[in-house]
């Protein structure tokens, strides 16, 4: 499928959204398209499940920052494969540094943890996702390291303890809970 | 010495602290821990092409409670540093670090914001071993150094 295949199949679909071919090196394998940032959740579902596209497959969400060359900074792109149409598609999506973007995990539940990792290194923040936490790096950390104006050779005093995650009496309970269940006769 | 020639059976005579020191150094056993590449080099040392049983170090433990000697095999990230400072300081006294590799030594290429530059920051170290990853030979080198030191350490 061509980018403007899968735009001609999408028009009907979202209407009133104008939707542009993008182009890319591997434009007959992965056509892109370009779209506003407000259609990007309609635009999914239809998607997922319009009739001749069925891009079932969430594959990757990533982003990559323009700073300081181009405003919007932030192009958000997302692969979605297709197994019923063997076809893939690259959305892209341009988004501010101070504007926030829907999250599609109502669309592909296993978009969450992708987007807990853009998040995490550039600061885009999702609209509607349940549980919007750091992925990589420690989660007090300040700043979001794949930013262009972000100091990439900080130096900082290594943190030398953490916290358990759990405390003493959760874990006696646990380990207690734990050994009845396997002294249980089958 | 004299005294060993007044016995039917052959006797050694030497001081306690010479016993510590052998007995200490002859068996260090390392803590299985690998943080990158280096691990690799690290497991090929425990292997039959360069058998570090020969220096008495080859019985990596699963466990820090039954480690002496703790290798940091690998660049030390930032969020593994609190993990690493707990591992050590669950193993038993009397124990060692060896900092395998440019990256534990002093962060090595990766001179960035989510590597610790230099392990010492979080562990006492006794060996450092430089190399990207050091050869085999340079880690059994590494022990060796270890060895003297211990054999050098009061008791």
């Amino acid at each position: 499928m061509t980018a403007s295949d899968i735009i001609a199949a999408l028009e009907p679909l979202v209407p009133g959204v104008v939707y542009e071919a993008g182009t890319s090196s591997d434009e007959s394998r992965t056509p892109t398209i370009l779209l506003p940032a407000e259609a990007l959740l309609a635009t999914c579902e239809a998607l997922r499940s319009g009739p001749g596209l069925e891009f079932v497959a969430f594959s990757n969400v990533t982003a990559v920052d323009y700073h300081p060359g181009r405003d919007p900074r932030f192009e958000v792109v997302y692969h979605l494969v297709s197994p019923h149409r063997r076809a893939r598609v690259r959305l892209k999506v341009r988004v501010g540094a101070d504007q926030s973007i829907a999250s599609v995990t109502s669309v592909w539940p296993g978009a969450g943890w992708p987007e807990r990792e853009v998040f995490d290194l550039f600061g885009i923040v999702f609209d509607g996702h349940e549980d919007l936490r750091r992925l990589l790096m420690p989660e007090d950390w300040e700043g979001h390291p794949l930013r262009k104006d972000y100091p990439v050779q900080l130096r900082k005093e290594a943190k030398t303890y953490m916290p358990l995650q759990v405390t003493a009496e959760e874990f006696r309970a646990s380990m207690e809970r734990d050994r009845h269940v396997r002294s249980k006769p089958e | 010495m004299g005294l060993e020639t007044d016995f039917e059976i052959p006797v050694l005579t030497t001081n306690l602290e010479k016993v510590v020191q052998w007995a200490r150094r002859s068996a260090i056993w390392p803590v299985t821990f690998g943080l990158a590449c280096c691990a690799i080099e690290m497991m090929a040392i425990a292997c039959g092409r360069y058998d570090v049983a020969r220096f008495g170090a080859e019985v990596f433990r699963g466990s820090p409670r039954q480690s002496d000697l703790m290798i940091i095999a690998g660049r030390l990230s930032r969020k593994m540093a609190p993990s690493l400072r707990r591992i050590y300081d669950q193993m038993p006294e009397p124990k060692w670090v060896i900092s395998m590799g440019a990256c534990a030594s002093c962060g090595g290429v990766f001179d960035n914001y989510a590597i610790v530059q230099g392990s010492d920051q979080v562990v006492p170290i006794d060996v450092y071993i430089p190399g990207c990853p050091p050869r085999p030979e340079a880690l059994i080198y590494g022990i060796v150094q270890l060895q003297k030191k211990i054999d050098a350490s009061k008791m």
